[in-house]
């Protein structure tokens, strides 16, 4: 991952319910320190001279009761804390309620190089706020050769070697009405340990397809913006591949393979291609069986329980026929 | 496997013509080709793969090959980096 720094954090593209509401007040040049870990610190012992443990690399939160006892160390004119503080390496400040502290505070800060920042926003909402967003920034990524597709609400990574049809499988999937969240390079990011949010890996490229024959399509033009989609989770990998005589396929589905990306186990098909077999659909009805089985209905195994239940009755059947004729 | 370094050297950086270009090539070799810059990798037989990676002038990327070709597919696409892909 490239460096994150203080201004990459006033850059995010964040909305609604996620927005930081984040400005620069004093310290420009600083913006440029990295945030190296996606946690916070209310400097409230630092502040008071206590500098043990003091976690100086996180993003130093400061609320109203922090700006208070600033004010009180302004009027006391004590200000030793404060310097001694800014001798650490601190990415940046942050006020919340839109919070200003003292001038002489400012300078301080100025000359260690600290940038200051202010937010609209309540200290309780914001650590809130920044937490998921620095924990998604954090959050380990890792960029695949796929397609990624929204199919009846089910995040569809569509895999496979070059050339074998996964652009053209997701190009008939939007004809269908499904969405296009990213092809050929999707980045995964592992989002509160459990969970695979894919996106495009490039903003710029995103929405774009390259088929073979045709060239590079712009997929929000052709189908309309019901057909794209920027992020969805991973639910299902289906894996494309040149029908191998030699190999063994799921013939019942109830497999139910697994397969891990990174640390995250996702449910995972293998589909060979022939030609009379149509991707788009197989996947289609993939996407409805997922969904099935996510609300407790699994096709495979409630059909072999269908038939374990019918040879039992018959075997019983038989047995109570066989001794009718002894008789 | 064999990884070599390259600098892009060509002004414009590696936009359509290019990409199209580098795949034209790749495809012609049966190893897994891939492009590295910053940690991700993808796959060198992918135009949109490769144009998402964003290489503008100067930038670094490591190629990477792993296959039966892998010398001669490693080769031959350096020497399209350092032709500049016949750009200026």
């Amino acid at each position: 991952m490239d460096t994150f720094t203080v201004l990459d954090l006033l850059d995010l593209d964040l909305i609604e319910h996620d927005a930081l509401e984040l400005k620069c007040f004093a310290g420009r040049p600083g913006l440029t320190r990295e945030i190296t870990v996606p946690d916070l610190n209310r400097p409230g012992l630092a502040l008071a001279g206590f500098l043990d443990k003091f976690a100086y690399n996180r993003i130093q939160v400061f609320g109203r009761g922090e700006t208070a006892f600033l004010d009180k160390l302004h009027y006391e004119n004590n200000i030793e804390a404060i310097k001694k503080m800014f001798t650490y390496p601190i990415p940046c400040c942050v006020f919340s309620h839109e919070l200003t502290p003292h001038e002489e505070f400012i300078q301080t800060a100025e000359e260690a190089g600290v940038p200051l920042l202010q937010t609209t926003l309540a200290t309780a909402d914001f650590s809130s706020r920044v937490i998921r967003a620095l924990e998604s920034v954090f959050a380990s990524q890792k960029v695949v050769h796929a397609s990624l597709v929204e199919v009846f609400g089910i995040g569809i990574l569509i895999m496979g070697d070059s050339g074998v049809g996964k652009s053209e499988t997701a190009l008939e999937l939007i004809e269908r009405g499904h969405r296009l969240i990213c092809d050929d390079a999707v980045e995964i990011r592992c989002v509160s340990g459990n969970i695979l949010m894919g996106s495009a890996f490039n903003a710029v490229t995103s929405h774009h397809m390259e088929i073979r024959g045709l060239g590079i399509i712009n997929v929000a033009h052709l189908f309309g913006v019901g057909a794209i989609r920027d992020k969805k989770q991973v639910q299902l990998v289906v894996h494309l591949e040149n029908w191998d005589n030699g190999k063994a396929y799921d013939r019942l589905g109830s497999a139910d393979e697994k397969e891990e990306i990174l640390g995250v186990h996702v449910p995972s098909l293998y589909v060979p291609i022939k030609p009379g077999r149509n991707n788009a659909i197989l996947i289609e009805v993939a996407a409805m069986v997922e969904r099935l089985k996510k609300m407790g209905y699994h096709s495979a195994k409630e059909f072999d329980q269908n038939v374990l239940d019918w040879l039992e009755s018959e075997n019983a059947r038989a047995l109570y026929f066989q001794k009718e004729d002894k008789f | 496997m064999i990884e070599r370094e390259v600098t892009i050297k060509n002004r414009a950086g590696i936009h359509a013509r290019p990409a199209a270009l580098i795949v034209k090539v790749a495809n012609g070799y049966s190893s897994d080709i891939f492009m590295e810059k910053n940690g991700n990798k993808i796959n060198a037989k992918s135009i949109m793969g490769i144009i998402t990676l964003g290489a503008a002038y100067n930038t670094t990327l490591s190629i990477v090959a792993e296959g039966e070709d892998e010398k001669d597919a490693v080769d031959a696409i350096v020497h399209l980096f350092e032709n500049r892909f016949e750009e200026e």
